[in-house]
């Protein structure tokens, strides 16, 4: 993975410095709120309701053992002893002192890490497949490329001042799992005839109180071209981006009101200027940032096979496990594992210091010493050899975090909702918590199959209900919780937005609502291999309706 | 019915204002009931802002439950409590504070 050099190291040291400094004097009353807050946001600093909140950037979701270990001692010296994994690859912690922080950075920057543009109307963590490097289906790393733009946007000082946050996620693979449709720029890395190496540039996506589905501006973009090309539509943007209303001020507003011909054209005409000049990558630096990226060299374990055929003769519940969250690696001996941070009845991406630690341990044992966080919430082991997943996954048990859910109906993305969140409007946690209660039963999982369940609790859709396939949103009505069903939302490489069934539900009645609509999708799917996203697109949303709301119409 | 609350600068920590100062607990904070309490209390409110000891000041609407300050919205009662997925957390777990919801 990339290691710091010198310049990463005396940047990310001078912004510790700077901001401890900056935090000294606000303690000390030197400066005041509405000159702190905008510095305190530019290091990840947030007020929440119960205490400040620090999110802390994973690049494209990728860290090694001693960075896990780090955040595990983050949370257990400064924090209640856990964390929060959220959708954009990052970690947040929910209760540091302000006074703390400079101790917290400096931490984190002795492991070559930082909480910089984790907030602000600036590029923030570029996210990336989170199987990236492993994945069978991948015509390359999308690393790489994450790393150039994270090194281009650092700090950048013509977009560190952007209308609106900038959000960008890149796949290597024809399967899309960064839910790249749904970014300010989306890049899905390919290769033409010939063998080069490039992107389809996905432009104006988002999710929010206006989703929209991003537009494939360009079909194939030379990778050398990947800055020149993305700084010509961040000028646009910049440009023309509105500022006058924080709530159309995102890209995805400009192209939708621009129209994507007249935008395409206007990007078009700021590279022709740009193209072929100082932005253009060599192709030495581009292969020499891929180098960070190598995979670890995996010698041949073929005693995998016959290994993982005892064992799961040996042990349901392994068998269960391996059917779930492991999945095909590029070399046969090896597999992907994902490690569920939804077990059942628990808060969604929360781990503690323990299983943080536990997961490095398993990481530099087993893992080539790699770890991913997932956009869905979960931790991923990108290259363990099959014959040591049943002792990844003994310790697994031995931790709590061997639930067998991944893509299952209690695999669910939520967001820190009102039990945390100052934006908030409806608790998420606990929704998620009655639905993964309520479908506990695994058999029944499997047999309901793939089904993404999201929420967020407020119109700014961090827990990215929109492209769920059961998407719940949480608003407040007449001081109360109330929760909107979407269904037929999709974040993969069939993107769809969700749409509006009905009338909301209270607290105590979302969870029944939901096992409607699975008992509905049960009892109409064509075959119990059509997914629950096949059968909505199919029936639509009718006989959805009619099992939620018959009861009434009749009422009334 | 309302209160002042705030978070406090050095670690976030949610306040209340009680007569004399700012206290972590919502319990026997100071309630005002007509627009001239509301303006004292909005005003102390601004001053501590302005001397940098809170953060995010606001007056909240309160009722009385059998002589407790209960607050309207969920969001203030679990601003007073904590979690409410974790009762370990927040001032909830440090008894006898009522959880902010079942």
């Amino acid at each position: 993975m990339y290691r710091y050099d010198e310049f990463d190291r005396d940047f990310v040291s001078a912004r510790v410095a700077e901001f401890a400094d900056q935090v000294d004097r606000r303690l000390a009353g030197r400066i005041t709120e509405d000159q702190f807050r905008p510095l305190r946001l530019m290091n990840g600093v947030y007020l929440q309701l119960h205490a400040y909140m620090l999110r802390v950037a994973i690049p494209y979701g990728t860290l090694n053992s001693r960075q896990m270990r780090m955040l595990a001692h983050i949370a257990r010296t400064y924090d209640k002893g856990y964390g929060h994994f959220t959708t954009r690859q990052n970690i947040q912690f929910n209760w540091p002192a302000l006074s703390d922080m400079p101790a917290i950075l400096a931490d984190l920057a002795s492991v070559e890490m930082h909480a910089i543009q984790t907030s602000g109307n600036c590029i923030r963590n570029v996210t990336a497949d989170h199987f990236a490097g492993a994945a069978a289906d991948e015509v390359a790393d999308p690393r790489p490329y994450a790393e150039i733009l994270r090194q281009w946007s650092s700090v950048h000082p013509e977009f560190s001042y952007l209308p609106r946050k900038f959000k960008i996620a890149v796949t290597g693979a024809s399967r899309d799992r960064a839910a790249i449709q749904v970014h300010d720029i989306g890049l899905h890395l390919k290769k033409d005839a010939d063998g080069r190496l490039g992107f389809a540039v996905y432009v104006g996506g988002g999710q929010g109180r206006t989703p929209i589905i991003a537009k494939k501006i360009r079909d194939f973009l030379p990778e050398e071209h990947l800055l020149s090309y993305t700084t010509a539509i961040m000028r646009v943007y910049n440009l023309h981006g509105r500022r006058d209303n924080k709530y159309k001020a995102r890209i995805k507003i400009l192209v939708h009101e621009t129209g994507t011909e007249e935008f395409s054209r206007q990007v078009e005409a700021e590279w022709a200027a740009l193209k072929d000049g100082q932005l253009t990558l060599p192709d030495a630096d581009i292969r020499a940032i891929e180098a960070y990226f190598a995979p670890p060299p995996l010698p041949p374990r073929p005693e995998g096979d016959e290994a993982v055929k005892l064992s799961r003769l040996d042990s349901r519940s392994f068998s269960d496990w391996l059917g779930q969250n492991v999945v095909t690696h590029r070399h046969p001996d090896y597999a992907a594992v994902t490690i569920s941070l939804k077990g059942i009845g628990e808060a969604p991406g929360d781990a503690t210091d323990e299983q943080m630690d536990a997961v490095a341990d398993l990481a530099e044992r087993y893992a080539f010493d790699e770890i991913r966080v997932s956009h869905e919430q979960n931790l991923i082991l990108p290259h363990v050899a099959r014959a040591d997943l049943k002792a990844v996954y003994d310790e697994l048990v031995r931790i709590g975090l061997a639930t067998a859910n991944s893509n299952l109906i209690t695999d669910i993305i939520a967001c820190p909702g009102l039990d945390y969140c100052a934006l908030a409007n409806a608790r998420s946690i606990i929704v998620a918590q009655n639905i993964s209660r309520r479908f506990a039963d695994l058999e029944r999982q499997r047999e309901i199959g793939e089904l993404k369940l999201k929420i967020s609790g407020c119109i700014n859709a961090c827990g990215h209900h929109h492209v769920g396939h059961i998407g719940i949103l949480g608003v407040e009505k007449k001081g109360a919780e109330l929760y909107q069903i979407t269904l037929g939302g999709s974040g993969d490489e069939n993107t769809s937005i969700g749409e509006i069934v009905g009338r909301g539900f209270g607290p105590e009645e979302i969870t029944d609502a939901v096992e409607t609509i699975v008992e509905t999708y049960l009892a109409l799917r064509s075959s119990p291999v059509e997914p629950f996203i096949d059968a909505y697109r199919r029936l639509g949303p009718q006989p959805f309706k009619e099992a939620l709301y018959a009861g009434e119409a009749k009422a009334a | 019915m309302k209160v002042l609350t705030a978070n406090r600068l050095s670690d976030g920590e949610a306040v209340w204002y009680a007569a004399g100062g700012w206290q972590e607990t919502l319990e026997g904070a100071e309630t005002v009931a007509d627009k001239d309490g509301e303006a004292r209390l909005e005003a102390l409110g601004a001053a501590a802002f302005a001397a940098n000891q809170v953060l995010d000041v606001a007056l909240v609407d309160v009722v009385l439950d059998d002589g407790a300050i209960v607050p309207t919205r969920l969001r203030e009662r679990i601003r007073a409590a904590g979690p409410t997925n974790r009762n370990d957390l927040g001032k909830q777990a440090r008894p006898p504070v009522a959880h902010a919801a079942a």
